[in-house]
């Protein structure tokens, strides 16, 4: 049964991760950048919500508040592309990871200003009572991080796949002057994106906020998830999710029987393997581009 | 305006391209040597920290700024180059040896690791040096054996021809050999700039498959990219580590890699002056912050270091990304110029991404 039990905590933990990694891989897939400061978009996400929520600051009902959050932080997002990212529209990777960890670092900063460097737990009712089923006791907050989890990614994957929208992030992606004489609003699009990516990452904080306490450093898990999305493959949204899960499963296992000390290398272990040997992922959408 | 005019090859490559310039660096020589003369020891151990971000930074420069792989794990080959230098010296090896040893070390070892990361470009390679950067932390600890894990080493005394230099007691000593180091490091790394080898960095920067086109071999020049990186950022942290005078698992953060790659892009991306400049503003902000904090009680947040190194970084890709020593360019052409430059001279060109991505 403990095995069943670090299973089900990997599992949910391994969902966070695969949030995060997802709104990487959106930013990924529409523009080709990496945003190193996702895992503080969540963070910032997380901490929206107490805002909104938590008694001593404004208070309001749990629901009522998950869709206000959402959209303050689908509002941040756009507005951190049209006014910082866009400068740098079309110019090459190396500059904007640097610009994504400093907007990381100005965030963390900004949100320990207003709300403190204390940690804080988000008031939300998916944190009450536990579920007991063949033996093992699963957290109502756990059970709720894989529904929402899956049921996301599963409609981003289609949202790529099928919308009009989705179809155009790929192809601005993939050759931004072709998609521009084909019509799309390639600038639109990406600030479309960014939004996105920031909304998804604010469901990652409001589930982490609900699974226990939440500090300023919780957007450092984003490391993880960025070995969650090289494990699953930059580019593929279920591949992300799988990466996630994996290094979520492996993390409680490794600490579990390896020796103490060795445990945490796992995940990051398990991603120079990957790197070495599957260079692109286990879900590998990459080509060496030829002449 | 100073034309040159060019009478034989040799003129492209010369290490001054004139007179004026090297008079002009001659000067600056001159001023180095007689810093201590002029500054306290306080002032005098400031500018020999400036000089040693200096060296980190030229590392990570060369990989970034002359090759465009980026780094976010150069922390771990500091903390490679300053555990090896010191382990040897406490071994008997006179630092004399020991020093340059520990830098070939840590480029063997960066080569190595390299062989597997030059499958990678761009994101990935970020990705997979970050991880490095992280487990190196608990790696210091579960070697504890040889590195002292959690509750550090304390660095050993250096003698350098039989006169212990010790920060201390004789700062001046310190900012001497520190000094030698960094005029041989930057000499190394401008002769590199100019041989078929760092040639082929710029290319391979520019763009891989042209490089190839033209016949580099992309992966073993990355490779030897990534260990000569790996060296002198190491010879950087050994100084680092030694200056510090103890060190532990928790010295070098990947948060100082990131500091690193903070200077070289304040600094100005490519040049060798941009690893000056930037490990100046580097060194000096917590300083001048804290110097602004006390008088202005209110702004002293904790965490504001970051948020002020993020600030500035995001200010300068946005508006300035050539750096400090861009800005210094743009002026001094304005001036050579005046009054025909032009505004758009060192506009950036508009350009689409493509994807490396088939589907």
């Amino acid at each position: 049964m403990e095995f069943m039990q670090l299973l089900i905590s990997g599992l949910a933990n391994g969902c966070v991760y695969g949030l995060i990694a997802l709104g990487f891989v959106l930013i990924y897939k529409a523009t080709e950048a990496v945003n190193f400061a996702q895992g503080d978009f969540m963070m910032l996400g997380a901490f929206v919500m107490v805002g909104l929520v938590n008694p001593h600051f404004l208070g309001i009902n749990f629901w009522l508040a998950v869709p206000l959050a959402l959209l303050i932080m689908g509002a941040l997002g756009y507005l951190l592309d049209i006014t910082i990212l866009r400068s740098l529209f079309g110019q090459n990777q190396v500059a904007i990871v640097i610009l994504t960890i400093a907007l990381g670092f100005v965030i963390r900063f900004v949100t320990g200003v207003i709300f403190g460097h204390e940690p804080m737990n988000l008031h939300s009712p998916l944190a009450l009572g536990d579920v007991r089923a063949f033996g093992v006791v699963i957290s109502m907050a756990d059970l709720a991080v894989i529904i929402v989890t899956v049921i996301l990614t599963i409609m981003l994957w289609q949202f790529f796949q099928r919308t009009r929208l989705g179809l155009a992030m790929q192809a601005a992606s993939q050759n931004q002057m072709a998609a521009y004489y084909m019509g799309i609003p390639v600038k639109r699009v990406q600030g479309a994106v960014w939004a996105l990516a920031a909304v998804v990452a604010c469901v990652a904080g409001i589930l982490y906020g609900s699974k226990g306490s939440l500090d300023i450093s919780a957007g450092f898990i984003g490391i993880k998830a960025f070995a969650a999305a090289v494990i699953g493959g930059f580019g593929s949204l279920p591949g992300a999710l799988m990466g996630g899960l994996i290094v979520g499963v492996i993390e409680p296992f490794a600490s579990r029987y390896l020796p103490a000390g060795y445990g945490q290398l796992a995940p990051y272990v398990l991603l120079i393997l990957v790197l070495v040997f599957r260079p692109h992922g286990l879900f590998a959408q990459v080509r060496t581009k030829k002449v | 305006m100073r034309f040159h005019f060019k009478t034989s090859y040799d003129h492209d490559i010369r290490l001054f391209p004139d007179w004026w310039n090297f008079s002009a660096y001659g000067a600056l020589l001159l001023a180095m040597v007689s810093l201590p003369l002029l500054l306290d020891s306080f002032f005098l151990s400031e500018v020999t920290n400036v000089m040693i971000w200096a060296v980190a930074g030229l590392g990570l420069m060369l990989l970034t700024g002359q090759t465009g792989q980026i780094s976010l794990g150069h922390s771990a080959f500091m903390a490679l180059g300053c555990y090896t230098c010191a382990i040897l010296m406490n071994a008997g090896v006179p630092f004399l040896l020991a020093f340059p040893l520990a830098g070939i070390i840590t480029g063997v070892v960066g080569a190595l690791i390299a062989v597997p990361a030059l499958r990678l470009h761009g994101v990935y390679l970020a990705i997979a040096t970050l991880a490095l950067a992280i487990i190196t932390e608990d790696i210091i600890v579960i070697l504890r054996q040889w590195t002292g894990g959690v509750n550090g080493m304390l660095a050993p005394d250096i003698v350098l021809f039989g006169v212990e230099v010790n920060r201390y007691v004789n700062p001046e000593y310190w900012y001497y050999m520190v000094l030698a180091i960094v005029i041989i490091v930057t000499l190394i790394y401008r002769n590199l700039l100019r041989s078929p080898l760092g040639r082929a960095f710029a290319a391979v920067r520019d763009s891989e498959v042209s490089a190839q086109a033209m016949g580099i071999n992309v992966a073993r020049t990355k490779t030897i990219a990534f260990g000569l990186s790996c060296a002198i950022t190491g010879l950087g942290g050994a100084l680092m580590g030694l200056f510090a005078g103890a060190f532990n698992n928790e010295t070098f953060t990947f948060l100082i890699a990131i500091q690193l790659l903070m200077m070289i892009v304040v600094g100005g991306m490519g040049f060798i002056h941009g690893a000056f400049l930037g490990a100046i503003v580097i060194a000096f902000l917590p300083q001048g912050l804290s110097i602004v904090t006390d008088s202005f009680r209110w702004m002293s947040v904790p965490g504001l270091e970051f948020g002020v190194f993020g600030a500035i970084l995001i200010f300068f890709i946005v508006f300035e990304p050539m750096g400090l020593y861009g800005r210094w360019l743009k002026i001094r052409t304005w001036f050579e110029l005046f009054p025909f430059a032009r505004r758009d001279m060192f506009r950036r060109q508009k350009s689409y991404l493509k994807t490396e991505r088939v589907r």
